[in-house]
């Protein structure tokens, strides 16, 4: 084979983690092609507001920080390819990347796909997706100004977008299968002077009841009691943790129980070569700014790894 | 918003470029606000490139145009319907892969 034929690098996923390990192969000069299949940004692009990103004291439209990461990437040369990965050949000194549209060659691979919102897992959940069902409530809280909603979980993403939603709809309930929430406090804090905003604790939802209007109610479980009880709603919001886009690695890269790559402190897998950033990695904070420190450090660190095979 | 190969429609438009439309149509129900609506906008452009005349592609700015979703139940967007013979045949809810709405439009294109 060719080497010229052959990508320094090639880093899956365009949101933060990725764009910026874009960033600094591209300033490093290395040949660098960045894979997404959908617009840059990630996650960033399901977000209203940025408030804990530092540079930004006012915080920063989360949509808006998406297109200023991927424009300075783009600024100094980065290629980027509209594809979708499935498949990789980890084996020998050339690796591959299978797209639904070509196969690529490469010396290292940074793995940056991130993750995606789980489902809750109730009845009626998938029926109802669409019609009241929402994974995303700056998309779709505009369909229900006035009305009653729920948002299920108790972790950051739940709870800012509680409050956000209760700039649309005329109460919101937070059903949470804990005791308290996860969330961070200053967010805690804002929620629970919220008017608009109820909490339903010890409480799972097995069940989204509706017609063909949609969603109607909510079949609420209380997990000490076991009593069940009805909560009518016109909608409800799903923010129950996220799942890691890896669908496509092979299972030599070493992976947790639920599919988060393992990787060093540089960001190394179990496998020579490739790497890991951001949401995709099994850590504990995942957030746009370790996102971004990831990503860096993978780009560097597979930068490393050529010249020291390479040349 | 629309590529070249894409119309925009309106709640005026919605009956003769869709319903009465001779050939399938995938319409894209998006809005300004959407993020997930703006990643999937490429998406949309490539694939009315890549099936030409055998598909019509429409998009719909939901913020313009209430009656239309509220006709078929939208809340969530974006929404992808593929209308055949003025009825919905295929319909996808959120930002999916590429190869997901190929595979719907192969299956209402037949």
């Amino acid at each position: 084979m060719n080497m010229s034929d052959v990508y320094d690098t090639i880093i899956i996923g365009g949101g933060p983690a990725g764009l910026t390990a874009g960033l600094y192969a591209a300033r490093a000069r290395m040949n660098a092609i960045l894979i997404e299949r959908m617009g840059f940004g990630g996650q960033l692009l399901t977000y209203e507001k940025v408030d804990n990103y530092p540079g930004f004291p006012e915080g920063v439209s989360a949509f808006g920080l998406g297109e200023l990461i991927s424009a300075q990437a783009l600024r100094f040369g980065l290629q980027t390819r509209s594809s979708e990965v499935v498949g990789l050949g980890v084996d020998g000194p050339v690796r591959t990347v299978q797209l639904t549209d070509g196969v690529l060659s490469c010396k290292t691979i940074v793995v940056a796909s991130g993750a995606s919102p789980n489902k809750l897992g109730a009845k009626g959940e998938t029926e109802y997706t669409g019609r009241g069902v929402s994974y995303c409530a700056v998309c779709d809280a505009p369909f229900f100004r006035d009305q009653d909603v729920a948002v299920v979980g108790g972790g950051d993403t739940a709870i800012e977008e509680a409050i956000y939603l209760t700039k649309f709809v005329k109460r919101v309930y937070v059903v949470h299968r804990r005791d308290r929430l996860r969330a961070t406090q200053v967010i805690q804090e804002k929620a629970a002077q919220n008017p608009k905003i109820s909490f339903v604790l010890n409480t799972v939802v097995p069940e989204i009841q509706g017609g063909p209007q949609g969603v109607g109610s909510l079949v609420l479980q209380d997990v000490q009691s076991g009593k069940t009880s009805q909560l009518e709603v016109d909608g409800v919001f799903v923010f129950v943790g996220i799942h890691p886009n890896t669908q496509y690695v092979p299972g030599e890269i070493e992976m947790d129980a639920q599919g988060f790559i393992r990787t060093d402190q540089e960001m190394a897998t179990s496998v020579g070569g490739i790497f890991a950033a951001g949401d995709v990695r099994a850590k504990e904070l995942r957030q746009i700014v370790t996102a971004v420190g990831d990503g860096a450090t993978a780009a560097f660190n597979a930068g490393r790894y050529i010249e020291a095979r390479f040349h | 918003m629309a590529g070249k190969n894409i119309i925009e429609i309106t709640d005026g438009t919605f009956e003769q470029d869709v319903l009465q439309a001779e050939m399938p149509v995938l319409v894209d129900f998006w809005a300004p606000w959407c993020g997930p609506c703006r990643a999937i906008a490429p998406v949309i452009d490539e694939l009315a490139g890549e099936y030409g005349v055998k598909l019509k592609v429409a998009k719909c700015n939901v913020d313009d145009n209430p009656k239309t979703p509220s006709r078929y139940g939208i809340r969530a967007i974006p929404t992808l319907i593929i209308f055949k013979d003025g009825n919905v045949s295929e319909q996808i809810t959120g930002a999916v892969a590429k190869s997901q709405i190929a595979a719907a439009i192969d299956k209402a294109i037949g």
